[in-house]
């Protein structure tokens, strides 16, 4: 707490934090006040008028006046009540006003039994009607895949465009009309184009903007099964809530880390979570007749058999593990086939950058930031990553960063910096320095001042800045008079910092980019300056893979190896190789074993080719721990129990294991004994055990509930079945159970299946869960991180600076795109991401396209190591001349190595 | 020496004076001589001692409104000021005639001001409907550049000032000073939370004034006459000339400019004539729509700020509607409430959706589908859309006239209920 | 599309302003003054001008009252129904347009000739009844001089 101030309320003497409201702070008491307008990560407006409470001038003052708690700077000395007859019988009235036109729709409303406005209404007292003219009512908009919208239930609150506009910078919704006809949506109808938009279901106190996929397989909150997981659609690790009923997973809600997504999630990570359900999922495992070359379904005793008899005469084993697979079954198939012979199912290029980025942090002075310290950041530059394509939240979090100076700018006008409208007002469209530089143009680029070049220039433009800070970051010859203006403005905006970031990745495949990112971090250290640095890595358990103590072997050593000495085994866990190398090296690859063995829940070109496939359980069906880009490791834990034929990847390989007489094993038995041994075998992971309580844990003897105590229709669920009710399944894994028996207080932070409190049946809850508002949590934010800065040790620098890109005559360099919707492997499966996702295209400079006498959309052929494919143009303005700009990921489209020469010829 | 500065420059055919023969008639010597003679400063505390308090319906004393502006070298620039002209208070048309007949008065206290308060941008903010008024202030502010009394370096003084018009495109909420800054942003009009006040915070996150049209028409005869000249205009002590009105049935409706703080009984006896023959007053609204009703019984009441306060209403913008014993009391507050219910902003619950709802009640006992419980309703949001309970002042305002209505014609509202019509219509 | 007319008008208010969105409120009645209401297209291409997105736009353009959104008549009525006018009786003025042309509040005449609509309190109290007919302001109203009035308007 910084500054501190008693204050009484109802009597009663506190001492609060003074930079806070007084709404803030009682609910930071734990004092129910209600409130609509206000939000945590918003500030407050005023608006609603919800909050209002007494307040005193003094002991003498016994009438007081109302004032909203939300628009109150704390005082030392404050007297106030919330529970003044007064106060009370307005923050009724408001309720009763909001009321007049609200449709009481509840027992059709998506969020009934989870809404705010229904908690508040029963918190105020409201139960009259007093209101009897007619209701106004409203045309809803088609708003895409996602959210639906029923605006006859708006509150007017205006947190839903305070949201989607200050917060999220999306531009294409807004508030529409005057007085009580006021209408929240888009100028007309169409897919929201913010790549938050998902937020608005939970930042929308009442049911107007709802989840569409959940109101597609709808159930109540009280009805459904929760655990606490992690968000598997990119590297930042977000924390989630995912829910279940009859076996089919209902949705993903943020869940609140003070230290990573907050109260947020990208729409990537919300709703990608349907590939869960996708009709290509494995849920049984399945062997290839060896005739027909059909797959059959197995139980799991006969799939065990099957595959015993498969390694019985096995002379050599290969494994591929997977950044998309957790620590756990990576380390158990490393132990299985043992670290000669296991390999990391990335690109050899990918391994060697991740592991670089890795290095840089291990050994270097720069601390890797979490999502919320990226927030307080104030002056940032990104290299070569387009951070809403690449990891979200990130780029949402930059959007807070860039208010941290301009907010700061208030103070002297002594404008308290939760008060959001007026620091807008003062501080207009200001933004503090960003810098981005990518060879195409992206969404924060309407924040930031940008560079478009190829990957080794934006490496020369950063070893400019490093060398600024310090001469033992080499020195850049022949730099243009652009990139010396703009490494000299960056370099000024640095040294005015308070606190720097720069942000790198892997994305670009250039390796320049990152250690010229890491030389200005450590360039800027050395020279006395604090700087902090963040990585982006591809995949949910990329920097996971990077820490464990293995070979650090990609896909094409893999395929090299074998050349040398030959395999009959492959062993692949959670893996599609096709997305990782060219087809045909692939086939060819595959082709050289006897058995291919697949351990996986969506059916993909690889599973196809493989003789047994072991039906591996999703993020819903598993536990694990993953390793975020930031280096915290976190724990997920499976939603419902999907029954004996689906498990996680690392118990289906001990089930091999054993069955294979590898005895010693047989001590694995639930997920800790996995990651003792791991923490044992690999000591960088030492503590994973302890980042989430112990499955003996209990409270009061009891273990903690993944239903709410509400859940109905146990008994008739599966009557159709059976009338008796059966045994519900147990966890031996966790401390939590399946059912909605156990312990009803708050659990420890890192084992939140969801969010309650009584009275508080929304997720704004959380207030309840937190220690301060908006901070961390009650028992710290979960997770742990496992990466921190060697202080003291003069860093490395890196001296190889590359030559400045040129382009060639008929030749283009290949960059990589990369899509929200569409290049992930596992969100592309869900079908809202998939109506979003774009089909195949190349795309080329609308300079270059000039000359080439090229149009948009027109087929262009294109060669790319010795194969030429025929995809429309898509012309980019910003994009360099001189490179090709090739989409990643997408369903249908080739893979074509970045960072080669590829030529072109019309159609 | 003149009594009534304010009109002084207005001709009978209300043909507003060009420039040449303002400057002939004593016009822009008030700001020659400041700019020549006078501190910043110096201005600010004339303008205070003067007294002059803000005409646009709050009075707040101007002096001291303009000294919570930042001054020195390290004050935050442009600084702004903006002439408030968007008179759509119902039953006000004061500043209208000062826009259409005295354009130089306005441009020329507009000038000074903003030197005491060293602006650098001022903006004369127009309703909509006032046509004429901007394009009379349009050629005026021409005429004006063309004198070079706008724009760099005015007449040598060092002091430069860029002056433009704002024509609005029509809601109640522009006139409210915050939203006004917001509609000048090319936003929605809704309000700005205040503190942060204008003065520090305003336009563009800049310093700010705003002052009413009468308020900034003051001015140049302060400066030329001085505080305590001004002073002794007033009846009572307030400070200046008041442009007074009157409309509803009453002999000759009009606008006068009187010393402030004449009596409300020698403003509707003399000056408007009185009653129209075979009407009795009932009721009026001493200055606009959003100030209480006063009656027969604070005749006597002298129409200052402060003693129309102490009878329990607001002086307002000084111009009385007059409510007649052939109007319906029910009718005429209805008539006012569907005006605010339409105005409010929608930014603030109480006033979003209380207005309507006191329409819409207001509505059915006109139409005889009262309940007496009606009346506790709408004494309740009297109560609870009271100032500080709503986001900015026009719910409040609303509430006036509900309040004083209820309070003086409530039989009236009841006989509606109960004989399930209005008595007034046949 | 913008006629360059118009494009030239909206560029000139830009310099009343530091930055262009800030002339949202000239623009749309720029256009509005050429084309007598807004339409969808036009708030993209405005919106476009002003380096803001249509969603912005219109979230301005139809807080105010005086931005039509949907096409109006060649002429358009604006009478006055605030208190002193209610008072003065402009509801037998009202009455007689309505009768007259055969329209009501928000309506255009079928030949489109005239829309009607209310306004708020026109500023001139003293001369109650009031309206205004494409900005020309009529006072001291009584039914029998209005078709006079009209007249002047085809
Ligand atoms: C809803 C509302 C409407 C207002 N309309 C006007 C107006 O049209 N003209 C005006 O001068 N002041 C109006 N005011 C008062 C202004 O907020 C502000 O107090 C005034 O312009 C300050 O000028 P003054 O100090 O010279 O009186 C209005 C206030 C409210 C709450
Ligand atoms: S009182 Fe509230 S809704 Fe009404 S105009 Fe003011 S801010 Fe808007
Ligand atoms: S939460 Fe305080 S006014 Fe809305």
């Amino acid at each position: 707490m910084a500054k501190t101030a008693k204050i009484t309320v109802d009597g009663k003497t506190y001492e609060v934090d003074a930079t806070k409201n007084l709404l803030e702070v009682c609910l930071s008491l734990k004092l129910d006040l209600p409130y609509f307008c206000w939000h945590p990560a918003m500030g407050s407006v005023g608006a609603c008028r919800q909050c209002a409470v007494k307040k005193f001038r003094d002991e003498n003052d016994k009438v007081g006046k109302l004032f909203m708690a939300c628009m109150e700077p704390i005082v030392d000395g404050m007297i106030i009540s919330i529970q003044d007859a007064e106060a009370k019988e307005f923050r009724k009235g408001v309720i009763e006003w909001l009321m007049t036109n609200h449709p009481h729709d509840c027992p059709v409303c998506d969020e009934g039994g989870e809404c705010h406005l229904q908690d508040m209404t029963v918190m105020t007292g409201h139960d009259y009607r007093r209101y009897r003219f007619k209701k106004r009512t409203y045309k809803n908009q088609y708003l895409g895949p996602f959210i639906n919208h029923e605006m006859n239930r708006c509150i007017q609150c205006y947190r839903c465009v305070r949201y989607y506009r200050d917060y999220a910078g999306g531009k294409d919704f807004d508030v529409f009309g005057v007085h009580n006809t006021v209408y929240f949506g888009r100028h007309e109808d169409g897919v929201l184009e913010n790549e938050f938009s998902g937020n608005l279901v939970e930042v929308c106190p009442t049911g107007v903007f709802t989840d569409k996929t959940l109101g597609k397989h709808y159930t109540r909150k009280w009805d459904q099964t929760y655990a606490p997981s992690i968000c598997v659609h990119c590297s930042v690790g977000c924390n989630t809530i995912a829910a279940e009923r009859y076996g089919l997973l209902r949705r993903v809600q943020s869940r609140y880390n003070g230290e990573v997504n907050g109260y947020f999630l990208c729409d990537r990570g919300r709703f990608g979570y349907e590939f869960v359900n996708s009709p290509k999922r494995i849920r049984k495992p399945l062997r290839k007749n060896k005739e027909t070359r059909q797959f059959e379904e197995l139980g799991s005793e006969d799939a065990l058999k099957y595959i015993r008899k498969l390694l019985s005469d096995s002379k050599r084993i290969i494994g591929i593990g997977s950044a998309r697979a957790s620590l756990e079954s990576n380390f158990t198939l490393l132990s299985f086939v043992e670290k000669q012979n296991f390999y990391w199912g990335e690109s050899d290029r990918n391994i060697q950058l991740i592991q670089k980025q890795y290095d840089i942090l291990r050994n270097g002075p720069a601390r890797t930031p979490s999502l919320r310290d990226i927030e307080k950041c104030d002056v940032v530059i990104v290299l070569g990553e387009d951070l809403t394509n690449t990891a979200p939240m990130i780029a949402l979090a930059l959007r807070q960063s860039v208010r941290q100076e301009p907010v700061q700018s208030a103070t002297p006008y002594r404008i308290p910096h939760w008060q959001d409208q007026a620091v807008r007002e003062l501080t207009q469209d200001e933004k503090g320095p960003i810098f981005i530089a990518t060879p195409l143009a992206t969404r924060l680029d309407e924040i930031s001042e940008t560079y478009r070049a190829a990957a080794d220039d934006i490496a020369r433009l950063g070893f400019m800045v490093a060398n600024s800070f310090s001469d033992r970051s080499p020195l850049v010859s022949g730099a243009t008079d652009e990139q010396k203006k703009l490494s000299g403005k960056i370099s000024e905006a640095l040294k005015k910092a308070k606190r720097p970031l720069i942000i790198a990745g892997p994305s670009l495949q250039s390796e320049a980019v990152i250690e010229a990112a890491a030389n200005i971090a450590n360039a800027m250290i050395t020279s006395g300056k604090t700087c902090e640095l963040c990585f982006t890595v591809p995949e949910v358990n990329s920097m996971g893979m990077a820490m464990m103590d293995i070979t650090h072997q990609g896909i094409e050593s893999a395929f090299e190896a074998l050349k040398n000495k030959p395999a009959d085994t492959l062993i692949i866990l959670e893996n599609d190789l096709y997305r990782r190398a060219e087809e045909q090296a692939v086939d060819s690859f595959l082709g050289k074993f006897k058995n291919v063995i697949v351990l996986d829940y969506l059916e993909n070109s690889t599973s196809l080719k493989a003789d047994a496939v072991l039906s591996s359980g999703s993020f819903a069906e598993s536990d694990g721990t993953f390793v975020n880009n930031e280096g915290r490791a976190q724990r997920f834990y499976q939603v419902y129990d999907a029954g004996e034929n689906i498990k996680e990847s690392w118990r289906w390989l001990r089930d091999i294991m054993l069955n294979s007489g590898l005895h010693e094993f047989g001590k694995w038995k639930i997920l800790s004994d996995f990651t003792n041994a791991l923490s044992k075998a690999m000591p960088v992971f030492d503590g994973i055990n302890n980042i989430t309580p112990p499955p003996g844990f209990r409270i009061a003897g009891e273990k903690i509930p993944r239903e709410p105590f509400r859940y109905s229709g146990r008994t008739a669920m599966f009557a159709n079945k059976s009338v008796h009710e059966p045994k519900p399944p147990e966890d031996i894994d966790s401390p939590l159970s399946f059912t909605m028996e156990g312990y009803r207080g708050k659990p420890p932070s890192s084992i939140i299946p969801f969010f309650w409190s009584p009275g508080w049946n929304s997720q704004q809850a959380i207030n309840k869960y937190q220690i301060e508002i908006g901070g961390a949590l009650h028992g710290g934010d979960p997770g742990k991180r496992l990466i921190e800065p060697k202080s003291g040790k003069t860093p490395a620098f890196f001296t190889k600076i590359p030559q400045a890109f040129s382009p060639r005559n008929g030749d283009w360099f290949v960059v990589p795109v990369y899509h929200i919707f569409g290049s992930e492997e596992l969100s592309v499966n869900a079908p809202g991401i998939n109506e979003l996702t774009p089909k195949p295209y190349v795309m080329i400079s609308s300079e270059d396209a000039g000359s080439l006498g090229l149009t948009s959309e027109k087929q262009i052929e294109l060669e790319a190591q010795g194969k030429t494919y025929s995809l429309p143009a898509k012309l980019n303005l910003g994009l360099p001349k001189g490179l090709i700009g090739i989409p990643k990921g997408l369903p249908g489209m080739p893979e074509i190595k970045t960072g080669s020469w590829v030529r072109l010829k019309m159609g | 020496m003149d009594d009534k500065p304010l009109t002084k420059y207005i001709r009978t055919d209300q043909v507003p004076m060009d420039i040449k023969e303002y400057e002939h008639s004593g016009g822009y010597e008030a700001l020659r001589k400041i700019l020549k003679t006078m501190q910043p400063k110096d201005v600010m505390d004339a303008v205070k001692d003067s007294g002059l308090r803000g005409r646009g319906g709050a009075g707040f004393p101007t002096g001291m409104k303009w000294s919570f502006v930042p001054m020195g070298d390290n004050a935050p620039h442009p600084k702004y000021l903006v002439a408030n002209g968007d008179e759509m208070e119902p039953g006000t048309f004061k500043d209208r005639l000062l826009l259409e007949s005295a354009p130089h008065q306005l441009i020329e206290g507009m000038i000074i001001s903003a030197y005491a308060i060293q602006a650098d941008i001022a903006y004369v903010f127009i309703r909509g409907e006032y046509t004429l008024a901007a394009k009379i202030i349009q050629a005026s502010l021409a005429e004006a550049y063309q004198a070079g009394y706008l724009g760099k370096n005015i007449l040598g003084s060092g002091f430069s000032l860029e002056m433009y018009v704002h024509t609005s495109i029509g809601r109640y909420m522009c006139g409210e000073e915050t939203g006004l800054l917001n509609a000048l942003e090319g936003k929605r009009a809704n309000p700005r939370a205040k503190p942060p006040f204008p003065q520090s915070s305003g336009l563009f996150g800049k310093p700010t004034i705003v002052n009413n049209i009468e308020t900034l028409s003051n001015i140049p005869h302060i400066m030329n006459n001085g505080g305590e000249w001004f002073k002794k205009l007033s009846l009572t002590g307030e400070g200046g000339t008041k442009l007074y009105g009157a409309s509803g049935k009453v002999k000759k409706p009009g606008l006068w400019e009187l010393p402030l703080g004449v009596t409300l009984r020698e403003l509707l006896e003399e000056h408007a004539g009185g009653m129209k023959d075979g009407f009795k007053l009932k009721g009026l609204l001493p200055g606009g729509a959003s100030t209480d009703f006063l009656t027969e019984e604070h005749l006597d009441v002298n129409m200052d700020f402060t003693n129309v306060g102490k009878a329990g209403s607001r002086l307002g913008t000084g111009t009385i509607i007059v409510m007649d014993d052939k109007t319906c009391p029910v009718g005429f507050v209805h008539n006012l409430e569907a005006f605010f219910a339409q105005e409010s902003c929608g930014w603030c619950t109480p006033c979003r959706e209380g207005l309507p709802w006191v329409q819409r009640i207001l509505n059915a006992i006109e139409e005889g589908n009262g309940e007496m419980r009606d009346l506790d309703i709408l004494s309740y949001h009297t109560k609870y859309l009271g100032p500080g309970n709503t986001f900015c002042a026009l719910a409040p305002g609303a509430m006036e006239p509900l309040q004083s209505g209820l309070k003086y014609f409530r039989e009236d509202f009841e006989r509606h209920i109960k004989e399930k019509r209005c008595p007034w219509r046949s | 599309m913008l006629t360059e007319e118009e494009k030239h008008e909206i560029e000139e208010e830009f310099k009343l302003y530091p930055y262009k969105s800030a002339a949202a409120i000239e623009a749309l009645k720029v256009v509005q003054k050429h084309r007598r209401w807004v339409s969808d297209e036009s708030i993209k291409d405005i919106a476009q001008l002003l380096g803001i997105t249509p969603d912005e736009l219109d979230s301005v353009a139809t807080f105010y009252n005086l931005i039509y959104r949907k096409p109006v008549g060649r002429n358009v009525i604006h009478i006055c129904n605030s208190v002193s006018c209610w008072v003065m009786g402009y509801e037998s003025v009202l009455k007689h347009l309505i009768d007259h042309l055969g329209i009501t509040y928000g309506q255009t005449s079928s030949d489109g000739r005239f829309t009607l609509l209310p306004v708020q309190c026109l500023g001139t109290c003293d001369h109650a009844p009031a309206l205004m007919i494409n900005g020309d302001l009529y006072r001291d109203l009584t039914p029998d001089i209005i078709n006079s009035i009209l007249e002047k308007y085809q």
